[in-house]
């Protein structure tokens, strides 16, 4: 059983084709890390997985049954979540806000119903607590540093427990302590039996916590193998096209 | 070890003297406060009850407004054509009202009017992805215009049967507090309940915030656009009923230039006009500095030719703090 497998995903607009036949599969707590060069067409896949826009063709299966997405919610409803790379987080609004945003939780008083802050705040406390970040759920974002930023981001993720997350270039912009631990969240989200799907840049992280490796070149998928019977050399080769396909 | 209640509460190590006193609100109120002091002493007709009246009703048809604007602008936009969709909603009321209709119908139609004005901004913003300074712009002439239309460019003083109904809702009083002051407190209170505890609220601050952020987690931004641009248009849409019962004749030029006031209040009682921040007490502050300066104008003797004056400078005053701020943190 597949966890997520993608057949054939086309996406064109116009003339222009921005994927082209891309085949993947993930299984159950595997670390796929997705490669490929600026514009071979990883945040149009990571988009189309996150249903915030469909396929021109093709067809995507969560656990081996066929999905539709018309919008991120229904990706979400399948256990499907993502941290963009600029985070999507709202500066003005504490850690807890963010971390709930578009999935407040409610209490009713009679007719009315608002938002349970409390409850809110102590979920996100414990959700932090489990990533072994210092995020304080009240603070604004506003004040966060690099590392908290994507604490809070990750955290958004884990609040439905979810089958897949996808983190698309989680350690561009951090510094190298909080690269190590932004990897050591994959790893522990892995041994939770999540999938994670990583697009990154950098070479050094791919390889260190995926279990298979894709690289798009140009839309195209031109390798899906496993990360211990690949190297970053061939990998580099693949991205630029030294290498036609592995 | 500490606990998760531990962590909750150690946000933000700061007295609540020192949170309170970090707020523009704050600082707005206390210059409203010290300039209605300086008024009592340096002029013998500010502290009258006859101006205070006065003052307290201008100022709640700013804030009432002021009220939807700063929703608007926490949002990210702007809203040109409320002085516009005031005339609209009053002479929709006081056409139809000459017609015969009871106030009890021609009410809601004015309102109608004023909310279709705004779901228009609303759609052409949200749905056409037109920038808001441009389709307000197009509306604040459109709206006038239609007013005109409406009106055949006439004074209208004869309100039908429900005339005296009509004056007494707008310009009349109850407990020596004049109404349009009771619309803007029951109108604070439930907007301000409305930012802080609904989901409607957080979602707003969080389009003004990062509106791709807003997007991605699956907000409906498009229909969240068309509401607050709706809710903008209907404090318009209320104020413009109260305001055609206060003066007991309405014409076309009413509520021209209203929208630099109204912005200018909602600027100053804190709205971001980049996005992301404002409350509806700030508003009504901003709204009663604003009147009071105006008030204080006209009684120490300044031509109201300065108003334009005072008012451009104040937006530019306040958006220039809030660069300041921004800059330190």
């Amino acid at each position: 059983m597949s966890r997520l497998s993608l057949h054939s995903i086309s996406k064109s607009y116009g003339a222009i084709h921005a994927l082209s036949h891309v085949s993947v599969t993930v299984e159950p707590g595997e670390v796929l890390g997705l490669m490929g060069d600026n514009g071979a067409g990883k945040t149009t896949l990571v988009k189309i997985i996150a249903g915030n826009f469909p396929p021109s063709t093709g067809e995507i299966r969560v656990d081996d049954q066929p999905v539709t997405f018309h919008n991120p919610r229904d990706a979400q409803r399948h256990g499907i979540e993502v941290v963009y790379q600029d985070l999507a987080l709202c500066d003005n609004l504490s850690a807890a806000s963010n971390v709930f945003l578009g999935r407040e939780t409610m209490r009713s008083l009679g007719p009315l119903r608002y938002i349970d802050y409390a409850k809110m705040n102590r979920v996100a406390a414990e959700l932090f607590r489990q990533l072994k970040s210092e995020t304080r759920p009240r603070d604004l974002v506003r004040r966060m540093s690099g590392g908290q930023r994507q604490a809070v981001a990750i955290a958004r993720t884990l609040l439905s427990e979810p089958k897949i997350v996808i983190m698309d270039e989680p350690t561009a912009a951090i510094s190298v302590r909080q690269v190590a631990e932004v990897l050591d969240v994959i790893r522990r989200l892995r041994d939770h039996g999540i999938s994670v799907i990583l697009i990154s840049h950098r070479m050094p992280d791919v390889f260190g916590v995926s279990d298979k490796i894709a690289v798009l070149r140009r839309g195209e998928l031109v390798a899906s193998k496993r990360a211990d019977q690949s190297s970053p050399e061939e990998v580099t080769g693949l991205i630029t096209g030294a290498i036609e396909a592995a | 070890m500490t606990t998760l209640d531990d962590v909750i509460a150690r946000s933000e190590h700061r007295s609540w003297i020192s949170r309170v006193s970090s707020r523009q609100l704050f600082w707005v109120f206390i210059a409203a406060v010290l300039a209605c002091l300086a008024l009592s002493i340096l002029t013998d007709s500010f502290a009258t009850e006859r101006n205070l009246f006065n003052v307290a009703r201008n100022f709640a048809f700013v804030g009432i407004i002021a009220i939807g604007m700063t929703t608007v602008i926490a949002s990210g936009g702007i809203d040109l054509s409320v002085g516009s969709t005031v005339v609209l909603s009053a002479m929709v009321i006081s056409v139809t009202m000459e017609g015969g209709m009871p106030f009890l119908l021609a009410f809601p139609l004015a309102l109608l009017a004023a909310l279709l004005v705004g779901v228009l901004n609303g759609v052409l913003v949200a749905y056409a992805g037109m920038p808001p300074f441009v389709v307000t712009l197009g509306t604040l002439s459109a709206a006038r215009s239609l007013a005109m239309v409406l009106s055949d460019n006439k004074m209208i003083w004869n309100f039908g049967p429900d005339h005296d109904l009509l004056i007494w809702v707008g310009g009349g009083s109850t407990l020596g507090i004049p109404h349009p002051l009771y619309v803007l407190a029951a109108l604070a209170l439930v907007m301000s309940l409305v930012f802080r505890w609904t989901r409607w609220g957080q979602h707003l601050l969080a389009i003004g915030s990062n509106e791709n952020a807003a997007i991605l987690t699956g907000i409906p931004v498009r229909r969240m656009k068309v509401s607050i641009y709706g809710v903008s248009a209907l404090t318009a849409g209320l104020a413009g009923v109260l305001m055609a019962g206060w003066l007991g004749s309405v014409t076309t030029n009413l509520g021209q230039g209203m929208e630099l006031t109204v912005i200018a209040a909602a600027v100053i009682g804190g709205a971001n006009l980049a996005g992301g921040e404002g409350s509806a007490l700030g508003a009504v502050v901003g709204a009663l500095l604003i009147e009071v300066i105006r008030n204080s104008l006209i009684l120490l003797g300044i031509s109201t030719f300065w108003q334009g004056m005072f008012i451009g400078t104040f937006i530019v005053v306040a958006v220039a703090f809030d660069r300041v701020r921004h800059f330190r943190s």
